[in-house]
C-alpha cells in the first residue's frame, strides 16, 4: 500500500463503502464501525440504499474522529467501491474532490465519468483478484482489508471488528475465519499492521437512532407497544419486541395503525405507559385517535421517524416534513407535547423524557425522529439519563363512606387529576372523547366544554419544563455567547447546524446554535432569551415548506428579519450549506 | 344454567349508572343493557374488575350507563382499544359494545382481525340494521332495496353484511345470536360469551323503533336455531350459509389457544443496556 491518509483527529475522516445490492458494502461498514470503536475512535455510520428489498445499489458512509461525530461533513475522503453497478447513483450523496481517494478494482472496469470528474485519486486493487485466493473469499472483506489500511487502522482492531459484527451469526466460526483472512489480504504488507490496540475504551456505545428510542422509552418505564410495521421506523419495534416481553411488558403487532394508537391508547387507560412508532402516512391515520387520547387525557408517546413525504414518497430516505402533521394535525383544540431528539445519542434521552411527560402530564407526546437519525448508527458516550420524577397520577380507592363520587376530570391547580386505574374499587369511571363534565359524564354545556379546553391547555403551558426544551451550543453555563450570528434548529438538522457553527466561528463569524427539542408547547421565552443579541437569525431544516420558520413566526418567536433555510431531501444537510447560507443572506431569501 | 332466575351478588341494578340513556322510547338497546347488568351479576363479577369499550352509536353510549370501568372511544375502534387493555391487563374482565356500522363498517377490519386474533374478548354488536345517531342511513346489514334513507333513495344496492359467516371465516371461537325481545336467552348467551375464554361474538338484534319502525316484527320472526350449536366449523359454514338472520342462540363454539402477551425470559435493563457497549 502506499497511500496512507492522515486522519485530523478533530474534523477525522470520512469513508464510503458503496456497491450493489448483495456485495456486502453495509456489512463492511458495520464492521468498520465496531473496528473503529475497538480503535478507540468516535464515529457515525449512514446508510443509502435503493428502494428494492433486495439487490440495487447500497452505501455505507463513515465519519470517525477523536471527538464525537455531529453529522456527515461536506465532502468524502476515500470512496471504496466494491463494484461499479449502479453506483453513479451516489454521485449526489458521497461528495468526492481532487483531494479524496477512490479504492477500485481494475477488473471492475474504469471508474464511471459521473465519479471520475470529481478529480479524486484512483487506487486500484485487485479486489476480486484476492478474493478468489480464498475459498468463500468476499470482495467486500478484502476491500475492507484495504480500506483499513489506508486510513491506518491496527489490523487488530479490524480483526476485533469482525468479531463483533459477525460473530453472532449462523455458522459464525467458518463465517468470521474466511472474513478475517479476507481482511488480512486486503490490508497487505505496507500497512500497520503490527500497530498495537490501544486500552479498549470501556464506555462507548454503538448504537442506531432507532434502538436508542426504544431504550430511552424503556428507560421511560415502557410497558406495552401495538405497532403496524412501516419504513423506516420498524427496527424500532424489531428491537423491543424481544426486550420488551423480558421486562414484564408486550409488543402487538396490530392490523393496521388505526388499531394500533387505538391499542395503545385502552392499554394505557389500564395503567400501563405505552407507544407506538411509525413514520409519516402512519402518523397521519393515528390522528383521530390522538385526538381521543387528549380527549380522554390518556397519556400515549408516537415515535415518528420521519421520512420523505408526501404519500409514499420517499421511504427509504430523510427529510423533516412531519412538523406541521405533528404540530397542527389533530382536529379541534387539542393540546399536545411535540419533541425531536437531537442525534442518536439524544433519541434515549428525548424518548425517556417523553414517556415521563406524557404520563405525568396525562397527554399525548409525539416525538419527531428521522431516517437519518432512525437508521444511523453512532460511536457515542453513554447517553445522558433523565433525573426528573415524573409519574402519572393515579386515584387510589375512597374511604369507605366518604360520600364524594370519583370525579375523573376534576379541576387542579396544575391540570392534572388523578386518573383511576380499573381494578381500583370506588371510582369506577367513563373516559370519554365526547366532551365530558369533571365526572366523565357526557355534556354539550359551554361551561364544561371552556373548562375542560383550559384544563387540557393549562396543564401544558403551565408546567415547567425545565432545561431540557433545547440546547445551545456553545454551551456556557451562566452567559449566552455574545455571538454575530444564530442558527435556530430542531431534530437532526441539529448536527450539521454545529458543525457549520463551528466553521464560521473559526473563521471569524462566531455563530450560536439554538436547537429545539421541544417544539410544542414552545418555549418562548427560553427561545427568545437564547437568540437574544444576534445580528442574524437563520432557521435551519430539512423540508421544503420551511415548517419550523413558520411556525416559529406564527408563535412570535422570531425577529422579523429572521430568514430561513429549509432544503428538503433526500439529500442530507451538509454544514457548507448552511456556512454559506448565514454569510451570504441575499441568496437565502424564503 | 339459568342466568335470569338467579340471586346474584351484587344485583344486576347495582352496576347501572343511574344516568339516562338518550335512547328513544322503546328502543331495544335498553333491554340489552340490562341483560349486561343481568350477565355480570349473575357471575358476581366485582364492578372495579370490568370494563366495557364501545365506538361511536347510539348502542356505543352504553359505557356510561353502566356502573364499571369504561372508554367510550371513536368511530369504529372500540376492538383495538379493548384489545391493547386486555392484552396490557388480562386480569380484567373487557366487553366491547356497538352497533351494526360502528363494527361492520368502518370497524371492519378490526372485527376480521379481533376474530382471528382471539383475545379473551365479549364482543356485543347491537344490530338494528340502521345508522341510527346520524338519522336514518343504510348500515352493511340493512336490505338492499331499502329506499327510506335520503341518503340511498334507491337502496344501497349492495347485498347485506352476513356477520356471523363472516365471524367463522375469520376465526371467531364463539359465535352467537340473541334478541333485546328475549331478554332472559340473552342475558344466557352473554354468561356463557363472557365465561368462554377467547373471542365471543354476540350478535344482538335489537330493533331500532324509531327509523326501523317495521322491525317490530322482528319478534314474530325470531326463532331458536333448530340445530342447536356445534363445535365443528364445515358444520357451522353450512348452517351459516342457510341462516335467516333470525336463528337465536349459540350457534358455534369452539375452544382454540387464546391470544395473550407471552412473558419472556426475565432480564434487567442494566443487561440490556450493555449490548450497546463496544
Amino acid at each position: 500500500m502506499d497511500t496512507q491518509l492522515p486522519v485530523d483527529g478533530d474534523q477525522g475522516l470520512a469513508v464510503a463503502i458503496t456497491g450493489s445490492g448483495g456485495s456486502g458494502a453495509v456489512t463492511a461498514g458495520l464492521i468498520l464501525l465496531a473496528a473503529l470503536a475497538r480503535a478507540g475512535y468516535y464515529g457515525l455510520l449512514t446508510r443509502s440504499a435503493g428502494p428494492q428489498i433486495r439487490g440495487g445499489e447500497s452505501a455505507a458512509m463513515i465519519r470517525f474522529a477523536d471527538r464525537p461525530v455531529a453529522c456527515m461533513g461536506d465532502r468524502f475522503d476515500i470512496f471504496v467501491a466494491l463494484d461499479w453497478n449502479n453506483v453513479s447513483r451516489f454521485v449526489d450523496e458521497i461528495p468526492l474532490d481532487a483531494g479524496s481517494l477512490i479504492l477500485a478494482d481494475p477488473a471492475g472496469g474504469p471508474v464511471p465519468e459521473p465519479i471520475a470528474r470529481s478529480g479524486a485519486r484512483v487506487l486500484e486493487v485487485p479486489f476480486q483478484v484476492r478474493a478468489r485466493l480464498l475459498p468463500e473469499g468476499r470482495v467486500n472483506m478484502v476491500a475492507l482489508g484495504a480500506l483499513g489500511a489506508a486510513i491506518g487502522l491496527p489490523l487488530a482492531a479490524l480483526e476485533a471488528g469482525v468479531e463483533q459484527t459477525l460473530g453472532g451469526k449462523a455458522k459464525a466460526a467458518s463465517l468470521v475465519e474466511t472474513s478475517i483472512a479476507g481482511v488480512r489480504l486486503g490490508y497487505g504488507p505496507g500497512g500497520d499492521s503490527d500497530a498495537p490496540l490501544p486500552p479498549r475504551v470501556l464506555d462507548r456505545w454503538n448504537m442506531s437512532g432507532n434502538e436508542a428510542a426504544g431504550l430511552g422509552a424503556l428507560r421511560g418505564g415502557l410497558g406495552f407497544v401495538a405497532a403496524y410495521p412501516i419504513t423506516p421506523a420498524t427496527e424500532i419495534l424489531e428491537w423491543l419486541a424481544p426486550r420488551l416481553e423480558r421486562l414484564g411488558g408486550a409488543l402487538l403487532q396490530a392490523e393496521d395503525e388505526l388499531a394500533s394508537v387505538n391499542m395503545i391508547i385502552g392499554s394505557s387507560f389500564g395503567g400501563v405507559p405505552s407507544l407506538t412508532a411509525t413514520s409519516g402516512p402512519g402518523l397521519s391515520l393515528m390522528m383521530e385517535g390522538l385526538g381521543l387520547a387528549v380527549a380522554s387525557e390518556t397519556p400515549v408517546v408516537v415515535v415518528d421517524v420521519q421520512r420523505g413525504g408526501p404519500s409514499t414518497g420517499i421511504p427509504t430516505k430523510s427529510e423533516q416534513s412531519d412538523l406541521n402533521i405533528a404540530v397542527y394535525g389533530l382536529h379541534g383544540d387539542a393540546p399536545h407535547l411535540v419533541l425531536a431528539p437531537l442525534d442518536i445519542r439524544d433519541c434515549v434521552f428525548t424518548l425517556h423524557w417523553a414517556m415521563r411527560l406524557a404520563e405525568h402530564l396525562q397527554t399525548v407526546a409525539i416525538c419527531l425522529s428521522d431516517q437519518t437519525l432512525g437508521q444511523s448508527r453512532a460511536l457515542c458516550d453513554p447517553p445522558t439519563p433523565f433525573t426528573g420524577d415524573l409519574r402519572r397520577a393515579t386515584a387510589q380507592a375512597p374511604e369507605p363512606d366518604a360520600g364524594l363520587p370519583y370525579r375523573r376530570y376534576a379541576a387542579s391547580p396544575d391540570g392534572v387529576s388523578p386518573m383511576a386505574i380499573p381494578g381500583t374499587p370506588g371510582c369506577m369511571y367513563t373516559a370519554d372523547g365526547l366532551e365530558h363534565g369533571p365526572g366523565g359524564t357526557p355534556s354539550a354545556a359551554a361551561v364544561d366544554h371552556i373548562t375542560q379546553l383550559a384544563k387540557r391547555a393549562d396543564k401544558l403551558t403551565g408546567f415547567d419544563f425545565g432545561p431540557h426544551w433545547g440546547e445551545v451550543f456553545p454551551a456556557e453555563p451562566g452567559t449566552r455567547p455574545a455571538t454575530e450570528h444564530c442558527i435556530v434548529t430542531w431534530g437532526s438538522a441539529a448536527g450539521a447546524c454545529r458543525e457549520a457553527a463551528e466553521q464560521l466561528t473559526r473563521t471569524g463569524h462566531p455563530t450560536r446554535v439554538v436547537a429545539l427539542r421541544l417544539i410544542a408547547p414552545l418555549q418562548r421565552q427560553a427561545l427568545g432569551a437564547a437568540i437574544a443579541g444576534a445580528a442574524s437569525v437563520l432557521v435551519v431544516e430539512q423540508n421544503h415548506g420551511a415548517q419550523l420558520f413558520h411556525y416559529l413566526h406564527a408563535e412570535q418567536a422570531l425577529p422579523r428579519e429572521a430568514r430561513s433555510l429549509a432544503r428538503p431531501g433526500p439529500l442530507p444537510l451538509r454544514p457548507g450549506t448552511i456556512v454559506a447560507a448565514v454569510l451570504h443572506p441575499a441568496t437565502q431569501e424564503v | 344454567m339459568d342466568a335470569a332466575t338467579a340471586t346474584p351478588t351484587p344485583r344486576a341494578k347495582e352496576y347501572k349508572s343511574g344516568l339516562n340513556p338518550v335512547w328513544c322510547p322503546g328502543c331495544g338497546h335498553f333491554a340489552v343493557l340490562s341483560a349486561i347488568t343481568k350477565a355480570l351479576a349473575y357471575l358476581q363479577l366485582p364492578k372495579e374488575r370490568v370494563a366495557i369499550v364501545s365506538g361511536i352509536g347510539c348502542s356505543s353510549r352504553v359505557p356510561a350507563y353502566l356502573d364499571v370501568y369504561g372508554f367510550h372511544g371513536i368511530h369504529g375502534r372500540a376492538l383495538p382499544l379493548a384489545s391493547g387493555l386486555k392484552a396490557a391487563r388480562p386480569d380484567l374482565t373487557v366487553l366491547v359494545a356497538g352497533g351494526d356500522g360502528d363494527g361492520f363498517s368502518i370497524g371492519g377490519n378490526h372485527f376480521l382481525h379481533a376474530c382471528r386474533r382471539n383475545m379473551n374478548l365479549t364482543y356485543i354488536v347491537m344490530d338494528n340494521e340502521v345508522y341510527g345517531m346520524t338519522k336514518g342511513q343504510a348500515s352493511p346489514t340493512t336490505q338492499p332495496d331499502w329506499v327510506h334513507s335520503k341518503l340511498t333513495p334507491h337502496g344501497t344496492g349492495v347485498p347485506r353484511f352476513q356477520p356471523a359467516a363472516i365471524a367463522l371465516a375469520a376465526g371467531a371461537t364463539f359465535i352467537a345470536r340473541g334478541f333485546s325481545g328475549d331478554p332472559n336467552g340473552l342475558t344466557q348467551l352473554l354468561v356463557e360469551a363472557i365465561q368462554h375464554p377467547g373471542f365471543a361474538f354476540v350478535q344482538a338484534l335489537s330493533p331500532c323503533q324509531t327509523f326501523r319502525p317495521e322491525q317490530k316484527e322482528w319478534k314474530d320472526r325470531v326463532h331458536p336455531c333448530r340445530e342447536g350449536t356445534t363445535d365443528n366449523h364445515a358444520e357451522a359454514a353450512r348452517l351459516l350459509q342457510l341462516d335467516d338472520g333470525m336463528a337465536l342462540g349459540l350457534l358455534y363454539a369452539q375452544h382454540l389457544p387464546v391470544w395473550q402477551p407471552k412473558p419472556g425470559a426475565p432480564t434487567s435493563l442494566g443487561q440490556i443496556e450493555a449490548e450497546f457497549l463496544q
